[in-house]
């Protein structure tokens, strides 16, 4: 007797409950495999530019003439002659993440001062440089930041700052591919790459 | 008698019915909904969980890589939201049942393509069918791509292009040079990117259809950091031409250059969505911190990323609600997100730097540094879930996802 009074109620709570959920059809079983409808995606992946194969050209008709505006100074040392061993011994070193010239590298630089101011034909280039740690853009702009640094310097040593240029490498070329500060501190670098005029033809 | 029937039908029935209704309403659509975030629970969402049956091989791997950085897991059928099924030989046929409301909500069958590109479609129309918002493995009709650089141990490398999981790559430039900081132009196949090749760091415009390239930005100093506006017309990048590394802006032809900051050590220029704002890392009263300026000039306004040191290499979400960015930790690099607007504090996520989002503002493409080598991986911020992408070429890095 108990138990039928439980079965109506039982049975509503169900029919109620399966009707909330959508399923109308309480069959269980593997739901019907309808045959959607076909996409033709186009085999080679072309549309919106791309190229056939789905690769990109390798470059072609390589065009290097400037866009508008291209700022003059460069020119001025195009077809210079690099000279790396003639400063070499004077290559000045950075503290980490710092591009201020210590007070230890004051002679280096007034070498540097001295042989541009020898041979007034010549100009130079600043190569900045990182240690491996820092992030790639961060190390570019310190890398920059360091030659531009040691521009200064040279120009407060009577250097026209136009007869120098700047160049930074980020992390890219160290001279000392270990993973250790003694490795890093030789990599933390301004090295100075004197320029000589093309010889006259 | 009567009574009794009524109230003990009630009394079995209503919380049957309340639970039915609720388990309805929480598998629905409506799961993906804004993220409402405090500093104490962050930007935590779990992932859905989803089975997989019936693919092998590739189809099965992009499907797995696919639907893991937008957020799902992978399961039994049984411990499933979500049930993916189908077959890939010769074709991928999928489909995709709600086990809740035990329906099914897509199926489909993909030719006419590679197994591949075949799994990346029927990839974002599960997760279209599922959440409602399109997936990300395509763009116009193709494979999503990235653009990155591969750099061989003497420090030069190429630009390559590569479809986002790392598939296809191709070598877009032959410099054997240092090359950086690729950039996408907005809605075309092209790309900014500084290369050394002329012997000073300039910045290309490259059309990878035609592949014709020309220097916009060839200036004395460092020609970097190139980021174009969303609206494809200005260009932004990091200038040293007038003695420090600054921002500037021209027109996308390199025409109509600006200056527009004089603040120190600038880097990593990027637009806001709207188009009004430059976003970038500077260093502020001696403390290295995120700013953005307005990219038709004016004062350059710190963003706050309280608690979280030495932010770099930011990007903006595409929805506009994020800044990702890189937090340099002693010898640690971390990907971090913080609220575009502010209004909560940065959290940290995962291992790496230099993220550059996709187009669904919660997968993200970043370098992870394994030792002293460089790899590309793929991250879901809201669960936090990251693969990497297979090694492609030398050391791999500065990714941009294609927009």
């Amino acid at each position: 007797m108990k138990m039928m009074k439980l079965i109506y109620p039982l049975a509503f709570a169900l029919a109620i409950t399966l009707a909330s959920t959508g399923c109308r059809s309480h069959k269980p079983g593997p739901i019907t495999q309808l045959p959607g409808p076909t996409i033709g995606i186009v085999g080679n992946d072309t549309g919106g530019g791309t190229l056939p194969g789905g690769t990109l050209p390798p470059e072609t008709g390589l065009q290097t003439q400037p866009g508008a505006g291209q700022t003059a100074g460069l020119e001025e040392f195009e077809g210079m002659i690099k000279d790396p061993a003639a400063l070499a011994a004077y290559t000045i070193h950075f503290a980490y993440d710092q591009a201020v010239i210590r007070s230890s590298e004051q002679a280096n630089l007034q070498a540097v001062a001295a042989a541009l101011t020898a041979d007034p034909n010549t100009k130079l280039l600043i190569e900045g440089n990182c240690d491996e740690r820092g992030t790639e853009e961060y190390n570019l702009s310190l890398g920059e930041r360091r030659a531009l640094a040691a521009r200064e310097a040279l120009a407060k040593l009577g250097v026209d700052p136009m007869r120098v240029r700047t160049i930074s490498y980020g992390k890219a070329k160290p001279v000392d591919p270990g993973h250790n500060e003694a490795a890093w501190s030789k990599n933390r670098r301004d090295d100075f790459v004197l320029l000589h005029p093309k010889a006259s033809s | 008698m009567k009574n009794n029937f009524i109230k003990s039908t009630i009394k079995i029935c209503l919380p049957i019915f309340l639970a039915a209704v609720a388990i309805n309403f929480s598998h629905g659509q409506s799961d993906q909904n804004e993220i409402t975030i405090s500093t104490t629970t962050g930007l935590a969402q779990k992932p859905i969980p989803v089975s997989l049956d019936g693919f092998s091989g590739e189809v099965e791997s992009v499907l797995k890589f696919d639907l893991y950085v937008q957020g799902f897991t992978f399961v039994s059928p049984d411990a499933a939201q979500y049930q993916i099924s189908g077959s890939n030989s010769g074709n991928v046929v999928g489909r995709v049942s709600d086990k809740f409301a035990r329906k099914e909500i897509l199926s489909r069958s993909y030719t006419g393509a590679s197994l591949r590109r075949e799994a990346h479609a029927f990839a974002d129309d599960i997760v279209q069918a599922i959440t409602g918002k399109p997936g990300i493995a395509q763009l116009r009709g193709s494979t999503a791509k990235i653009a990155f650089e591969a750099q061989s141990p003497n420090g030069n490398g190429e630009i390559y292009v590569s479809d986002f999981d790392g598939g296809n790559p191709v070598a877009v430039t032959h410099d054997n040079a240092i090359v950086d900081a690729p950039a996408w132009v907005p809605g075309r196949l092209a790309l900014f990117y500084t290369s050394y090749q002329p012997g000073n760091p300039d910045i290309f415009y490259h059309d990878l259809t035609t592949g014709q390239r020309r220097i916009v930005a060839g200036y004395s100093g460092l020609n970097t950091g190139a980021a174009v506006s969303p609206d494809g017309t200005k260009l932004a990048m990091i200038l040293s031409k007038s003695g420090s590394p600054n921002v500037w802006v021209c027109n996308i032809d390199g025409t109509n250059l600006k200056k527009l900051t004089s603040t120190e050590e600038d880097s990593s220029p990027c637009w806001s969505p709207d188009g009004q704002w430059i976003c970038f890392a500077t260093k502020i009263a001696e403390r290295r911190v995120l700013a953005k300026v307005p990219a038709g000039g004016g004062a350059v306004r710190q963003i706050s990323t309280a608690g979280v040191f030495n932010p770099t290499e930011p990007d903006w979400s595409p929805d506009g609600k994020w800044i990702a960015f890189t937090r340099q930790a002693g010898d640690e690099f971390d990907i971090c997100v913080v609220p575009a607007d502010g209004t909560a504090d940065p959290v940290v996520l995962v291992t790496g730097e230099d993220p550059s989002w996709s187009p669904n503002s919660r997968t993200l493409v970043f370098t992870r540094r394994a030792g002293y080598r460089y790899a590309l991986s793929v991250l879901d911020v809201f669960t936090k879930q990251v693969k990497d992408i297979a090694q492609i070429s030398g050391n791999d890095s500065q990714p941009s996802w294609e927009k």
